[in-house]
């Protein structure tokens, strides 16, 4: 079999976003960039479909040069081989999804998965747009995968509000992974070495012929508000109870 | 000069701090307090390939640097130094000599599985009667047609209790003072191993007293050359001390991080203390120290890896690095002040912890000779 796995690079969950007046990205000095932690439980439902079924495990990423930092990782973690569209440009999500789905085409896959959002923009549109544009059937927010490679066909469980479907549909397709798919593997030390030693097709985006003229400019980005200060509340413990809940009921308006 | 870590070793390192943080750290204060050695924990770092970081792929390891190793020992004993501690003397003392000084059989009979994580590995040089002194040793191997039969006993052996085999240390000449080492199996009839200390730190490590009662071995179970021990077991202390010198350094990294941590939040006199020049001092001085340290381990690594002479620098990394833990790890307990006395705060198990660093192979008077020799002093005969 052969599996796509579409990899972001993003900014650690736990940096401190700075901004400057003006800015319409955030400052990205200093900061510590991550593989998306979506696209970690892509990479290893992928790589526990290999290690079932056979095949390849291909890791595709668009970004600049530092993104192959998130690439070495997820070779690190097990994938045979990556492909990494190299670009400084800002895009949006459909002229990544164009590119990336461009790449997918070129070579043609039997699965391709990704995760259900990245946490940077937290648009959750590339996977979704990269199935549109490659007229691909698609399953979103998966959190469990059967994949029978004889009969060609995905049984997914995927997360609802407050419930669950289950959807059946051919292969290929395109598959986003949600929490709880799975438990993400660390990568093993000899297998870091050996990452090293993996290729990394590296793709200029200027080379696909895809239209890079992005559909959404980002005006303004602002931080959120600082949060007041708390409020401590005082008194014998019947007031203070009776105080927190008016203030839960009228000010906070949680009950 | 380059300072720069290598992508390899930055990625290790970070597999090693995410291990560390989301499965070491939960039951760490725990494990202190019960004394209760993981060797789950362990068999987990064997089995992401922790264990083999600076061995040879023929033996299941990674052939990674020493930087590298160094970088994870560092990162473990940041967040628990016991566990810290195992690791280091599993590869730096009970690995290491199968890998220096093993023939090839013995490698593949030991040292894989040692490195898989399958079981641990001792290193058994300490006696009674032997410590800073090694060339003390009375345990003694008598010679015999198809091997070697040990007597004698060992004390404050690391992992003993869980090693598929110890590397032990014996005398193998009544008239002179001939010490060999061997390789002595985990079961092998009249070896027993006892771990029950009641430590003061470093209490979640396994610690054994070992007895050899008539244990015989096979002639093939001779490490390295006979009457060659002395020797050997000082190269590999040498390897040793730049482990123990990333264990401090971890140490005091987590001193650091608890202090700034608490000097930002704790009030008084209506402010925090970080806000007290007394207290900034202590941090800016410990942060000064750890900096030095992780410098100095690190480049003692790396004149290993050059196949450099490394043996003054690391005695000397090990020294700074383990005053520097014990330091930082008395000055953290200061800024919690009374919290700081109290178990629910880590920071008086990193001072307990820390301890041990300016004991455990070669204390620091040993490191202070080991040094002035390397500086050609000689001492009094
Ligand atoms: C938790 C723990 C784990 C250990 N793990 C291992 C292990 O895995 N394998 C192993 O073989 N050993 C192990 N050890 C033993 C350790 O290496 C020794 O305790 C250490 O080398 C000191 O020896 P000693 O305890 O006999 O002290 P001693 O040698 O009796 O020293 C007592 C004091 O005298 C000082 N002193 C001794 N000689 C001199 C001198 N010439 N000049 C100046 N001062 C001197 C020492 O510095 C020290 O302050 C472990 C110890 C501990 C506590």
């Amino acid at each position: 079999m052969k599996i796509l796995v579409l990899v972001k690079q993003v900014p650690d969950t736990a940096t401190k976003i700075r901004l400057n007046p003006g800015d319409t990205a955030i400052q990205t000095d200093g900061i510590k960039w991550v593989i998306n932690p979506y696209d970690e439980f892509a990479i290893e439902e992928c790589l526990r479909l290999k290690e079932k079924a056979g095949g390849e495990v291909v890791v595709l990423s668009l970004g600049p040069s530092r993104v192959e930092e998130a690439i070495r990782q997820a070779l690190a973690m097990g994938a045979d081989r990556a492909i990494h569209v190299m670009t400084d440009a800002v895009i949006d999500s459909q002229v990544a999804a164009r590119a990336l789905a461009k790449v997918a085409q070129e070579e043609g896959y039997d699965l391709i998965v990704t995760g259900k959002q990245a946490v940077d923009d937290d648009q959750a549109q590339v996977g979704a747009l990269v199935a549109v544009e490659l007229g691909l059937p698609q399953v979103t927010v998966v959190i469990e995968l059967n994949v029978d490679v004889e009969s060609r066909r995905i049984r997914a469980e995927r997360e609802l509000e407050g419930a669950s479907e289950i959807v059946e549909l051919p292969m290929p397709a395109v598959i986003t992974a949600q929490r709880g798919l799975n438990e993400p593997r660390y990568p093993t030390l000899p297998n870091i070495m050996k990452a090293k030693k993996k290729e990394v097709k590296s793709v200029p985006l200027d080379s696909l012929g895809v239209d890079t003229t992005p559909w959404v400019r980002v005006e303004e980005l602002t931080l959120p508000p600082e949060r007041p200060a708390a409020k401590i509340l005082t008194g014998e413990p019947e007031e203070a109870a009776k105080e927190l809940a008016r203030l839960l009921h009228e000010e906070a308006k949680v009950i | 000069m380059n300072f720069d870590l290598t992508p390899d070793e930055v990625m290790i390192r970070q597999t090693v701090r995410d291990f560390a943080e989301n499965v070491v750290a939960p039951g760490a204060k725990d494990r202190d307090e019960k004394s209760e050695f993981s060797f789950d924990l362990m068999r987990q770092m064997g089995e992401l390939g922790f264990f083999g970081i600076p061995f040879s792929e023929e033996w299941g390891g990674s052939g990674g640097t020493t930087v590298s190793y160094a970088l994870a020992v560092e990162e473990i004993s940041r967040i628990d130094a016991s566990l810290g501690l195992g690791f280091a003397a599993h590869v730096s003392l009970g690995c290491s000599p199968l890998n220096l000084f093993g023939t090839d059989a013995q490698k593949h009979e030991y040292l894989t599985r040692a490195i898989a994580g399958t079981y641990l590995a001792a290193f058994g040089l300490t006696e009674p009667g032997a410590g800073s002194d090694a060339g003390g040793t009375a345990t003694f191997a008598e010679r015999t047609s198809d091997g070697w039969v040990i007597s004698g006993e060992k004390c404050y052996i690391t992992n003993a209790g869980h090693a598929g085999y110890i590397v032990a240390t014996a005398r193998t000449s009544r008239e002179h003072r001939r010490i060999s080492a061997f390789i002595v199996p985990e079961g092998t009839a009249g070896l027993s191993v006892r771990c029950a200390y009641n430590k003061l730190g470093m209490r979640s490590s396994e610690t054994c007293e070992i007895h050899f009662d008539q244990v015989h071995v096979p002639a093939d179970h001779l490490l390295g050359e006979e009457g060659k021990g002395l020797h050997q077991f000082l190269d590999i202390l040498d390897g040793g001390r730049i482990s123990i010198g990333a264990l401090s350094v971890g140490v005091a990294q987590a001193a650091l991080d608890a202090s700034i941590d608490y000097a930002t939040q704790r009030r008084q006199f209506g402010r925090t203390i970080g806000q007290f020049q007394a207290i900034q001092f202590k941090i800016a001085d410990m942060a000064m120290e750890v900096e030095m340290a992780r410098t100095m381990v690190l480049k003692a690594a790396w004149l290993k890896d050059q196949h450099r002479p490394y043996a003054k620098e690391a005695a000397m990394a090990k020294l700074f690095a383990s005053e520097a833990a014990m330091r930082a790890s008395n000055q953290a307990v200061q800024i919690y002040g009374g919290a700081g006395y109290m178990k629910d705060y880590p920071v008086e198990r990193y001072l307990r912890d820390a301890k041990l660093l300016e004991i455990g192979e070669g204390t620091s008077e040993i490191q202070r000779l080991v040094i002035a020799r390397q500086l050609g002093l000689e001492g009094d005969r």
